[in-house]
């Protein structure tokens, strides 16, 4: 009984970070991962704040969900989700204020970000509290892990840097691909994760 | 103060809603196969947004301020936006039973577009008054038009065109989305915006 219950939660787990990956596959949320990854620290801090509120969020979602009445099921979801949201707001204006004006408005907008709703809606709204706790959890880590990887990439190709400190040589970082960390920069490394996602998923099929 | 006509320019081209602040992807990517539900996703975007923005920014000068209930912007900004959505579809179903036709699905939509939510959000970091965030909401509205028009008119050439499989779909769109945001970042330094 225990070892089922283990496998399962590990299920949810490694579903959300690989087969649901809410970016690459699902293509939820795209707005603040590309916004936000224009540097490592900064799509670290919006990674961390999206798992609490996904993981807290679905945790009390799923323990209320048998009281929840049908009919005003979204409102009440609406007003959880945007209470942690508002939460993680002021913490990290707090204590970390330079990451949190980095953010700007892409920090709110969790509060209505797709992938929140999406999670709470087919599925902590349907399971226990431990399965939901760890469906949230790998969700958010599978946000994290994308949203990492484009930070890093951007920062090292269009700033010559990682978490501040100089790579690929001085020559590199005195002129980088400055592109890379503007808008533009942006789509092209997300179009080309996508694709890297297909190619890989293409080559398993045959 | 801002002249009003910057504000405008600012919002439609220099930061452009889609193309520069990468706000409302979802729907960017989702209905511009085709130019016509691009067209009418647009429409609705430009409708909703007017309404919501005016909406919020009353209930953010007029009650929320005054109150010192800033901290509640968040949940009472999703809860006024879809409200207001769920007003207006029944209001233009009972009322205006032909806009109502063309509008079709795209207007429950609108309740969860971040274009709507972070255009209120802006409003208030920018601390714009009524008539300058009306501008504003104008520029954000069409800005999102002619972006969406743009890739529509784009992708349906792409349909025909032979790209990678890999590449297939979203993939080849976000790079025309890259190209198109280079061409864009032509217009930072307009009017010395």
């Amino acid at each position: 009984m225990m070892i089922a219950r283990r496998i399962n939660a590990w299920k949810h787990f490694s579903n959300g970070v690989t087969i649901n990956n809410p970016v690459l596959v699902l293509m939820l949320g795209l707005c603040s991962v590309i916004a936000v990854s224009t540097n490592v620290l900064n799509a670290l801090g919006m990674g961390i704040a999206f798992t609490f509120v996904m993981v807290c969020s679905n945790v009390l979602i799923s323990l209320i969900r048998n009281v929840i009445p049908d009919a005003i099921r979204i409102p009440v979801f609406i007003v959880i989700i945007s209470t942690f949201v508002t939460i993680t707001d002021y913490v990290l204006q707090a204590f970390m204020p330079v990451i949190h004006s980095q953010l700007g408005i892409f920090l709110p907008l969790i509060a209505i970000n797709c992938i929140v709703f999406g999670r709470a809606e087919s599925f902590a709204s349907k399971n226990n509290p431990i399965a939901s706790l760890f469906d949230g959890f790998g969700i958010g880590i599978g946000f994290t892990i994308v949203i990492f990887l484009m930070g890093a990439i951007r920062e090292i190709l269009g700033n010559g840097t990682i978490c501040g400190k100089v790579v690929l040589g001085k020559a590199f970082a005195a002129s980088p691909i400055a592109f890379m960390i503007l808008p533009p920069g942006g789509f092209l490394v997300i179009a080309f994760l996508m694709g890297m996602r297909n190619w890989l998923s293409n080559k398993e099929k045959k | 103060m801002q002249s009003l006509f910057l504000i405008f320019i600012s919002a439609f081209l220099v930061n452009n809603i889609v193309l520069m602040r990468f706000l409302g992807l979802c729907p960017w990517l989702g209905v511009s196969n085709r130019i016509g539900p691009a067209l009418g996703m647009s429409v609705a975007v430009i409708f909703v947004m007017l309404l919501s923005s005016s909406v919020t920014w009353i209930i953010y000068n007029f009650l929320l301020l005054p109150m010192g209930l800033v901290y509640l912007r968040t949940m009472v900004f999703v809860l006024v936006i879809g409200t207001l959505v769920q007003f207006v579809d029944l209001f233009l179903k009972k009322n205006r039973p032909a806009l109502y036709k063309s509008l079709g699905i795209y207007l429950p939509l609108m309740a969860t577009n971040c274009i709507i939510l972070g255009a209120a959000f802006l409003i208030i970091d920018y601390n714009y008054n009524f008539i300058q965030s009306i501008v504003f909401t104008l520029g954000v509205s069409l800005g999102f038009m002619l972006a969406m028009i743009m890739l529509s008119s784009v992708r349906e050439r792409i349909d025909t065109a032979d790209i990678p499989p890999s590449l297939r779909g979203a993939p080849i769109a976000f790079i025309t989305a890259s190209l198109m945001s280079l061409a864009f970042l032509g217009f930072s330094g307009l009017f010395g915006l």
